[in-house]
């Protein structure tokens, strides 16, 4: 459950985004408008292109929103910046750097002292389980153990809000619950505003405090249901009377959407 | 339980150690020189393995096979440095700046299928029969097939690194240094090795120029007289060189970019 007396950490305010394509314009977004609060953990689902990633990719400051805008900490944002952390599903880890180089990479930046550096990255080592694996490379994992340095790389620069872009969409379906289950908790041992972006349902509300459900193109927000399961949760959470009907009302509104991009 | 490799299973490309391979694809490159020497046609051109061995040890012993050979190592090495020192910073620029590309690379199309042979005469009025005109022709050709190689790498660099690193806080300087540098990696060394191999297919031509040492030399003044033995020996020392120049670039090539996913064949 999300706690409504905390502030708001990024508020998106009437987002439209429009692409122009070869076969005219296509409206990605239209109309979006969503608070996240403080330490809250935000999951968005929708069927394929219905813009959820566009929502992640103008927060981080990837994509410029044709109008519309977002603010954090009531400051517009402008361009992309650490204090809004994003792991990619791609990994999108510096091949020619070890696990460990990544991590510091965004450290580095930072300007921070040697010690504390290496004190962060430890850590966060210690916190993915990836402390055997600090001297290797990227082609030397998984890809679990991949997206596990990726999430470690963007929890160490400390960001304000955390984006998360299907970032276990391209893993098997045991290390995709294992890392669902590291990342809950994680969340839980140290809270963070993050915004969650995936297809699957289970992954949605087993992780998130509130799912926003996207209806289907032109993207705008259908509903957004409060999770009201308390912490700590783990995979067993997923076989509770209220988890299962919580997933069936989602799952036949994302499926009203799919329906409807058939149409 | 365990499971024992027979010994069957394992190919025999990787039971037989690589320097053997060597060995035996040397001997039956000799055998069939050998072979051909001997043959009515070929025996008109191609001087056999011993008289090439022969030919080398009058030559040394003259004490000239090591002039024309340091000559032309050093034309190529000059030519080539000058090359890859400024083959980087254009590729680079023509990678990273639209309006820079759109004007220099007409250019760098342009000549780049031009053979070398072609614009001597030009280099010879420029820059005179000396020393200079050699290394202007080999850095000319070794510096095109770079350029084209390494801006295509750093065309060539992965999106997301690029927007990972943007979201990790790095303004254009880090971006330039610390991502597409490294990234682009892969595509210098390649560069380094067709650079390498492009200073020594034009190394005859540049000798070309006039020259009174050189391999490329040696190897004209020689089928002047038809004396076939030392046209080969210079030809097998060509080839030489550039197998030891490749081989350094491989040696490099693991060192700095061990990192890199590769499929093993």
């Amino acid at each position: 459950m999300s706690d409504n007396t905390a502030p708001v950490k990024v508020s998106i305010k009437n987002l439209v985004k429009k692409f122009n394509t070869r076969n005219g314009e296509i409206i990605a977004l239209n109309g979006v408008s969503l608070d996240i609060r403080e330490n809250e953990f935000i999951s968005v689902v929708g069927p394929s292109g219905c813009g959820k990633s566009t929502i992640l990719n103008i927060v981080s400051g990837l994509l410029e929103p044709t109008s519309g805008g977002v603010t954090c900490n009531g400051e517009p944002i402008v361009g992309t910046g650490p204090e809004r952390g994003v792991v990619f599903q791609q990994y999108a880890l510096f091949p020619w750097l070890t696990v460990r180089k990544n991590i510091e990479f965004g450290l580095k930046l930072q300007k921070k002292s040697k010690e504390e550096i290496k004190t962060i990255t430890n850590k966060y080592l210690k916190a993915v389980d990836l402390e055997d694996f600090a001297d290797a490379y990227p082609k030397e994992l998984s890809g679990g153990m991949k997206q596990r340095v990726a999430i470690a790389r963007a929890y160490a620069v400390n960001p304000e809000i955390l984006l998360m872009d299907e970032p276990f969409g391209a893993l098997d379906a045991q290390t995709r619950t294992q890392l669902q289950t590291e990342l809950l908790h994680t969340w839980e041992n140290e809270k963070k505003t993050c915004m969650f972006i995936t297809h699957d349902i289970d992954e949605a509300i087993i992780l998130g405090q509130r799912v926003v459900i996207m209806s289907a193109r032109p993207g705008r927000i259908k509903e957004i249901v409060e999770i009201d399961i308390p912490h700590p949760r783990d995979q067993r959470t997923k076989m509770s009377k209220k988890y299962l009907d919580i997933k069936n009302y989602i799952w036949s509104q994302v499926y009203e959407e799919y329906l409807a991009v058939r149409k | 339980m365990e499971i024992k490799k027979k010994k069957k299973d394992i190919p025999i490309t990787s039971r037989v150690p690589h320097g053997i391979w060597v060995l035996i694809s040397i001997a039956l490159f000799l055998i069939v020189w050998k072979l051909i020497s001997m043959s009515e046609a070929g025996g008109v051109v191609f001087a056999s393995p011993q008289e090439i061995v022969m030919a080398a040890a009058k030559y040394i012993k003259k004490g000239i096979l090591w002039g024309h050979t340091s000559a032309s190592l050093y034309r190529v090495l000059v030519g080539f440095t000058i090359g890859f020192v400024a083959a980087v910073p254009i590729a680079f620029l023509m990678g990273w700046y639209k309006t820079f590309r759109l004007l220099v690379e007409p250019w760098i199309q342009f000549i780049r299928n031009i053979p070398p042979i072609a614009y001597i005469p030009l280099v010879i009025v420029a820059a005179g029969v000396g020393e200079r005109a050699k290394i202007t022709v080999i850095f000319i050709a070794s510096f095109l097939t770079m350029v084209i190689t390494i801006y295509q790498g750093v065309l060539n660099v992965d999106e997301m690194l690029i927007k990972a690193g943007r979201v990790l806080g790095a303004n254009d300087r880090v971006m330039f240094f610390r991502i597409v540098v490294p990234a682009s990696t892969p595509f210098i060394i390649t560069a380094v090795r067709l650079g390498l191999s492009s200073s020594m297919t034009t190394l005859v031509a540049a000798e070309m120029t006039g020259a009174s040492q050189g391999l490329g030399t040696m190897i004209q003044t020689s089928s002047q007289y038809f004396e076939m033995d030392a046209v080969l020996l210079g030809i097998v020392i060509i080839g030489i060189i550039g197998m030891i120049l490749q081989n350094l670039v491989k040696l490099l090539e693991k060192k700095i970019t061990g990192w890199q996913e590769k499929r093993i064949v």
